[in-house]
């Protein structure tokens, strides 16, 4: 038995930060944030030459080829420095190719994806999270009808997954949906542009494995929300007892009170388990047998939901500590508490999750 | 990350999993006919005592993490009773094997282990709680022996215990942690009493232990005069861990998981309640969390990495783990869990509340919850020391 990283697990997640300390700092999230013009483009560019942007694409398609944990390991870093980029679709997608895709359709569009030509987004809030307001979509004849709502990346995604109202899983080229059919959804957080999908008479192909595969592409999602929950936490953490250690007030650095140490102590607390959770959600999910896996799916449900609470916690907790300044546009702490309030809902919020996990055991009809 | 099981360890499995099938009668309800043959039973096959070399009594394996958690999984699974695990076994033994003189480890580890011997553990003083350190039971050198005096409190089986491992201090010169040394006492000698003490659970759990001039030799310190808290430091992290053990924890959960099935109000089962199902779900999510946390700690052990804070807050976290777990049962019973001790009514023995009651008290003992938070923001943050007040 061996619960732990391998050497080059750590040394791949070492490396990211520091391409994203070059590629994203804060003040270049900050623009990006500010600035709905602006892409992104250099800073996925810098990433997918670190090799992001097939990280499970086979090596035969270009890509590195790994696992599901470690793209989890990335969306942590990832999460970690809020980068502005659209990892989800670049690992969702290429599962979807692998899975239901011909071998012309993963020919044709994951080399693409791997060398970071294109990026890609997947569509199924409304059979995971609910559909609202109407939205839904139908498939007849090769056409896609209706309205896909919170699709992250969906804006200028070149190859679109989507999921209709029946569970299948289609796949729609970018092109066949031009500006007019892609709507940005502001949100609060703004380093991940979620987009609103009109499609009429739409073309798209069908993908293979229906439900099976829907219920994959939403347990893949939910282990890489909550990844970068994950890391999002722990650099909340981090930087709460970074400035406990430096403020000073009463004569003596606030760290050293008690009131203020236990708020850091409870955020650790809290975190670190969700660290074991997350890896071995992914890790069930990468060596789930084929066909349906209730353990995998139980896993990157209770990841999704224990990161989204212990997320909220931590939020609030290090602005807590950090005073008058956590709530400041100056000190930038809102991008990572932002992160984790959209991480929390998007895909479902805690309670529909854990309501799907008790399905799963047979404990809820 | 690679949890398949070697064709040694999965033998290892099948071997357990036989054992206990071919004794399925001596634990039938979960709790061993004859507790000491139970006991004897277990040492002999290596589930019990194993890593303990065989002059000491023990079964003498080589420690292997892997087969110690595949033996815990399998209990939990048959639903077995484990070995015994007193204070005696579970920080004395560890102690000795450490520190001890070989006089005191053949003496006292064989029967320790057989369950021949009660130990109780006599650290925690009125005046000296989470201030361990601060304790005052002295011990006063009389020719070749000590004559102790003072008290002790939270000494758990002490109406039980033949003996006492215990804290004194023998050099009240020295600075608060260097005076200190670890004692052993039978609990016959005269100038012992010992007076039970009741708690809200209504059991008393624990007692209050007073020494009147009572005559040890010197020779019944462990490790040395005046080492005593460097002695007492090595085995309470074993008390830490077995206070969070993550497989206790599933265990409770899972029976919690099936009185919720079983158990109904107006016809339907708990479980159909979707709050008292999400409560649920939320205390499974936190349990596995600590339970993957536990693994991640079995391979840094023997790996040799440091783990940091994913072994800091084991304690804090099962404890209010199980806890919590006693709370969803006693409010998915509603007026049910308000029953006690006996009656046609009361559901598995009312063990539900004893637990809620009980385990509030291990949050408090074995170092406070907020002691656990000091632990965890100043060794696993790196966060400075309350400074201490100045001296008026």
């Amino acid at each position: 038995m061996d619960f732990a990283l391998t050497q080059d697990q750590r040394m791949m997640q070492e490396s990211l930060v520091r391409t994203l300390a070059d590629a994203s700092p804060l003040d270049r999230v900050r623009r990006f944030a500010d600035d709905r013009g602006d892409t992104g483009a250099d800073v996925w560019r810098a990433l997918a030459e670190f090799g992001l942007a097939g990280v499970v694409i086979p090596e035969e398609h270009g890509g590195l080829g790994l696992t599901l944990l470690d793209a989890a390991l990335a969306s942590e870093a990832l999460g970690a420095a809020v980068a502005p980029v659209p990892f989800m679709g670049a690992v969702l997608a290429p599962i979807a190719l692998m899975r239901g895709g011909s071998a012309a359709q993963q020919a044709q569009w994951l080399p693409k994806l791997a060398r970071g030509e294109i990026t890609a987004a997947v569509a199924i809030s409304e059979s995971v999270a609910g559909a609202r307001d109407g939205a839904g979509v139908t498939a007849t004849n090769g056409k896609l009808n209706g309205k896909a709502l919170f699709v992250p990346g969906g804006v200028a995604a070149g190859l679109l997954i989507v999921a209709d109202t029946a569970g299948e899983l289609h796949l729609t080229p970018g092109e066949a949906l031009d500006s007019s059919g892609r709507t940005l959804m502001p949100g609060i957080d703004e380093t991940r542009r979620l987009a609103e999908l009109t499609f009429d008479d739409t073309p798209a192909e069908p993908l293979c494995g229906g439900p099976e595969l829907l219920a994959a592409l939403r347990d893949a999602a939910w282990v890489l929300i909550a990844a970068d929950s994950l890391g999002a936490g722990q650099a909340m953490l981090e930087k709460a007892v970074a400035y406990a250690k430096e403020r000073r007030q009463f004569d003596r650095v606030i760290g050293s009170f008690q009131a203020v140490k236990h708020m850091c102590a409870e955020m650790a607390a809290e975190l670190e388990p969700c660290r074991s959770l997350v890896w071995y959600a992914a890790y069930a999910f990468d060596n789930a047998p084929p066909g349906v896996s209730g353990e995998a799916s139980l896993m990157a449900a209770h990841a999704k939901a224990l990161t989204s609470e212990v997320g909220r916690f931590v939020a609030r907790t290090a602005t807590e500590v950090h005073g008058g300044m956590g709530i400041t546009d100056l000190l930038g702490l809102h991008f990572w508490f932002k992160r984790l309030g959209l991480n929390r809902q998007l895909l479902g919020g805690p309670e529909r999750v854990r309501e799907i996990a008790a399905r799963l055991q047979g404990l809820s009809v | 990350m690679d949890l398949t099981e070697t064709p040694e360890m999965a033998a290892f499995r099948a071997e357990v999993r036989g054992f206990l099938a071919a004794r399925r009668d001596d634990f039938a309800g979960g709790a061993a006919k004859d507790v000491l043959g139970w006991q004897r039973a277990l040492i002999a096959a290596g589930y019990a005592a194993r890593t303990i070399p065989k002059a000491y009594g023990g079964y003498g394996a080589e420690p292997d993490i892997l087969k110690s958690r595949i033996i815990a999984e399998e209990f939990i699974a048959a639903g077995a009773p484990r070995g015994m695990s007193g204070q005696g076994i579970s920080m004395l033994v560890p102690t000795l094997l450490e520190v001890g003189s070989e006089e005191q480890k053949i003496r006292w580890i064989g029967p320790t282990l057989r369950g021949e011997i009660i130990w109780c553990q006599g650290y925690s003083e009125p005046g000296a709680g989470s201030d361990l350190a601060n304790l005052q039971t002295k011990a006063v050198e009389d020719g070749d022996d000590f004559l102790i005096s003072g008290s002790k409190i939270w000494t758990s089986t002490a109406h039980a215990a033949q003996m006492m491992f215990c804290l004194v201090r023998t050099e009240p010169r020295a600075a608060k942690h260097e005076g200190i040394s670890y004692v052993i006492i039978p609990m016959d000698t005269p100038g012992i009493e010992v007076r039970p003490l009741k708690t809200m659970t209504g059991g008393s759990e624990f007692n209050e232990v007073f020494f009147t001039d009572v005559r040890v030799p010197q020779s019944a310190v462990v490790g040395g005069r005046g080492r005593g808290w460097f002695v007492a430091n090595t085995t309470l992290k074993h008390e830490r861990g077995m206070l969070g053990d993550p497989n206790a924890t599933e265990a409770r959960l899972n029976a919690l998981i099936e009185l919720m099935k079983t158990e109904t109000v107006d016809g339907e089962a708990l479980i159909a309640n979707p709050i008292f199902r999400d409560r649920l779900m939320q205390l499974q999510g936190r349990i596995l969390a600590m339970k993957f946390n536990g693994l991640r700690l079995i391979t840094a052990q023997l790996t040799q990495e440091p783990v940091g804070i994913a072994a800091l807050i084991v304690k804090l976290q099962g404890c209010e783990l199980n806890h919590q777990l006693a709370a969803l049962a006693i409010d998915a019973l509603g007026e049910l869990g308000i029953l006690y001790s006996d009656g046609p009514h009361l559901r598995a023995q009312g063990r539900w509340q004893w637990n809620y009651m009980f385990d509030l008290g291990l949050i408090i003992g074995g170092g406070t919850a907020q002691i656990q938070k000091n632990i965890i923001s100043e060794r696993g943050l790196g966060m400075p020391r309350e400074p201490k007040p100045a001296v008026a």
